[in-house]
């Protein structure tokens, strides 16, 4: 981080905020996602703002109304409608209806897989669609809170109510269950395939170590965790949910079992998004104060790339180099920033 | 939950077969320039095309925060969140249950969920009963009661398939269960919007406001009247031989006092109580006039949990009175009125 200057600030943080290129949307954000080397910011609804490196605006629509969940692998980004149809926007610009519910019923989430297979769910039921087209559905107990694909093989992880469930499509016999009492809202898994770890309800995290479904509890958030990045080759899990960054260590076998999690880039208002940089130990983090930083973990160190302006930042993402930074508030007030 | 730029939800409740979906169909139907989001759980009974009809599975989960009975509608969280990002397309909620729901999960998800809290606002709980079978059914359907007891306003519905003293009969039930609750005798859900949307009933500023007379407990003339006057009812006869029931099981619960409070003791009183007797208590609310305090505070609860402020400064022409009510099933009564005596500085 060291070419950057000071860019003349008083204050005695560090400032980038010289070099983010301002872009206003005109429409309410919820995400950001790359295409290739542009950002494209998803709407509330309907529209996805795509973005390219000089700041030209192109606006795609991708729905037929609210935009309940958007999911991208860098080359292109599905997205789950309160219209009931899961779309895909791709590099070229061309949008893809992939699956229409029958009966009009929201499709709350979507997860994409690096083979292409693509899976969304429907109240209690996700569903899975492999490459080569082959379709499976799985009911759980409970309406799905979240879906994550894990980083090897064809496995779905489900979460819902008191647990989750883990789902590999393609082979006979039942899903594994995994319990804790609780609503389960968002799922991911750590890099190296040996944590789940669910945001719930309640302001707290859930994790089981997959090898013997050990559970790990994530509490002590002053509220819900909405936001979750895997940072350093998957050695920390950054979060939102606290008027700081919470990075739980994933290091060893252990997990964060027994360890105190790091806190970064105190402030004196909520992280609501973070986002870790896909090869350097930095994270970037957005502040219910339209706030946004840039923090390494080793120390702490901040720079400064957005000043306080009120909207909560809604969105923030690293391009799958690293060399991008972009991010908007929930007004659709966004920044670009090259590295 | 009194922010005006926070979304107004209207818990519709009611027995099977109340006619809660006349009611609903009518509130979509009718010219009033208003456009709603509807929660329902059954697709397809309602007849108008809206694109912003959500079915919803009723999924209640417990908070894991060691209060029993703290349930909360998961999925009321998730689609009150989903019609957020289509804010400005409509005006306000409406939450169909169904027929045998307890309204609570729906209310509680309004005091304990920070998101729902922060984009949308508890307006009413309104009950639709039938006038027929009501009687019959507070007799075996404990969901019935519970919401009667839970309602801040009843739609008595199917009055002209009942006799005069049928009528009066029913209404004598409802009242000793909740005699809080704005009553509308009506015909095929025939109720002016107005009165059953943009209540305010969870507003603490606005509770006693609208109804300063929430608090006369146990006098059903009086509150008959106080109907009346409005204008909603043409049903009108001053049935002066009505009957007093007593509800063996739910009922309320009304405690005054024209002393001052002592603010140290009644608030740890109170959270004591609902902690306690919180599965017991469906609803309370309460106006308090603390010693040394100029203030009126106010609080409501639906069973553990509370809420409350400093609602506004006692008027010099103001009597002092703090008052508190509960509706309950089987409330410890003379425990609570021991207790609240207690509180009074003596």
């Amino acid at each position: 981080m060291s070419n950057f200057d000071t860019g003349g600030e008083a204050a005695s943080i560090v400032s980038v905020t010289d070099k983010v290129k301002p872009v206003s949307l005109g429409m309410a954000i919820t995400a950001v996602h790359y295409l290739g080397d542009r950002a494209a910011f998803v709407g509330t609804e309907e529209s996805v703002a795509v973005v390219d490196g000089e700041g030209e605006i192109s606006k795609v629509e991708v729905s037929g109304g609210g935009i309940l969940s958007a999911v991208s692998d860098g080359s292109r980004i599905l997205f789950g409608g309160d219209d009931g149809k899961v779309s895909s926007l791709d590099k070229a610009g061309a949008v893809s209806v992939l699956a229409t519910d029958p009966k009009r019923r929201w499709i709350d989430n979507v997860a994409l897989h690096s083979d292409g297979a693509i899976a969304w769910s429907v109240g209690k039921t996700a569903f899975v669609r492999q490459p080569k087209g082959e379709e499976k559905s799985l009911e759980v107990p409970s309406t799905v809170g979240g879906l994550a694909f894990a980083p090897k093989g064809l496995r779905l992880a489900i979460a819902h109510y008191n647990g989750a469930t883990l789902w590999f499509p393609n082979m006979a016999g039942e899903p594994e269950f995994l319990g804790w009492a609780g609503s389960h809202l968002g799922v991911t898994f750590s890099p190296d395939n040996k944590f789940l770890v669910t945001s719930m309800h309640e302001a707290a995290l859930h994790g089981w170590r997959l090898a013997d479904s050990r559970h790990m509890r994530m509490t002590g958030y002053p509220s819900r965790v909405k936001s979750m990045s895997w940072g350093s080759g998957g050695r920390f899990l950054a979060t939102s949910g606290a008027d700081m960054v919470i990075l739980w260590p994933f290091v060893g076998k252990d997990g964060p079992m027994g360890k105190e999690p790091a806190m970064l880039a105190p402030m004196k208002a909520k992280v609501t998004a973070v986002a870790c940089h896909p090869k350097q130990d930095i994270l970037a983090c957005g502040y219910e104060d339209g706030t946004v930083l840039m923090v390494r973990m080793q120390d702490g160190a901040e720079i400064l790339v957005r000043r306080n302006e009120t909207p909560p930042i809604a969105a923030l993402g690293w391009n799958a180099a690293g060399t991008w930074l972009a991010f908007s508030d929930e007004s659709g007030e966004a920044g670009l920033l090259r590295l | 939950m009194s922010d005006a730029s926070k979304t107004p939800v209207t818990v519709l409740t009611g027995y099977l077969g109340a006619g809660k979906t006349t009611l609903l169909n009518r509130i979509l139907s009718e010219d009033h320039g208003k456009k709603y989001a509807v929660i329902v759980n059954e697709f397809g009974e309602i007849g108008i095309d809206n694109d912003l009809i959500v079915g919803a599975d009723e999924e209640v989960f417990e908070m894991n925060n060691g209060c029993i009975c703290c349930t909360v509608r998961g999925d009321l969280v998730r689609i009150i969140s989903g019609l957020m990002r289509r804010k400005g397309k409509f005006d306000a909620i409406i939450v169909e249950t169904t027929g045998l729901a307890d309204p609570a999960p729906v209310a509680q998800t309004f005091f304990v969920d920070e998101d729902v809290q922060k984009n949308a606002r508890l307006d009413a709980v309104v009950t639709v009963a039938d006038a027929k079978w009501l009687s019959d059914r507070l007799k075996d359907a404990p969901e019935a009661k519970n919401q009667i007891a839970f309602a801040d306003v009843i739609v008595l519905n199917k009055t002209d398939l009942v006799t005069k003293p049928e009528l009066a009969e029913v209404e004598a039930r409802i009242r000793a269960i909740n005699p809080y609750a704005r009553l509308h005798r009506t015909e095929r859900c025939q109720v002016a919007i107005a009165d059953v949307l943009e209540r305010g009933a969870f507003d603490l500023d606005r509770i006693l406001e609208i109804e300063p007379e929430f608090l006369n407990a146990g006098d059903d003339h009086d509150h008959h009247h106080h109907d009346h006057d409005h204008g909603h009812d043409h049903h009108h006869h001053h049935d002066h031989g009505l009957k007093h029931y007593h509800d063996e099981e739910m009922q309320s619960l009304s405690l005054r006092s024209d002393k001052p409070l002592d603010p140290s003791k009644f608030m740890p009183w109170l959270q004591n109580l609902v902690q306690t007797e919180g599965g017991k208590i469906l609803r309370s609310k309460g106006i308090l006039a603390f010693q040394d305090d100029d203030d009126r505070y106010v609080f409501q609860g639906v069973h553990m949990m509370l809420e409350g402020d400093h609602q506004r400064k006692w008027k010099p022409d103001e009597a002092r009175q703090s008052r508190v009510v509960f509706i309950g099933r089987e409330l410890p009564e003379d425990a609570i009125r021991e207790g609240f005596e207690r509180c009074i500085v003596s």
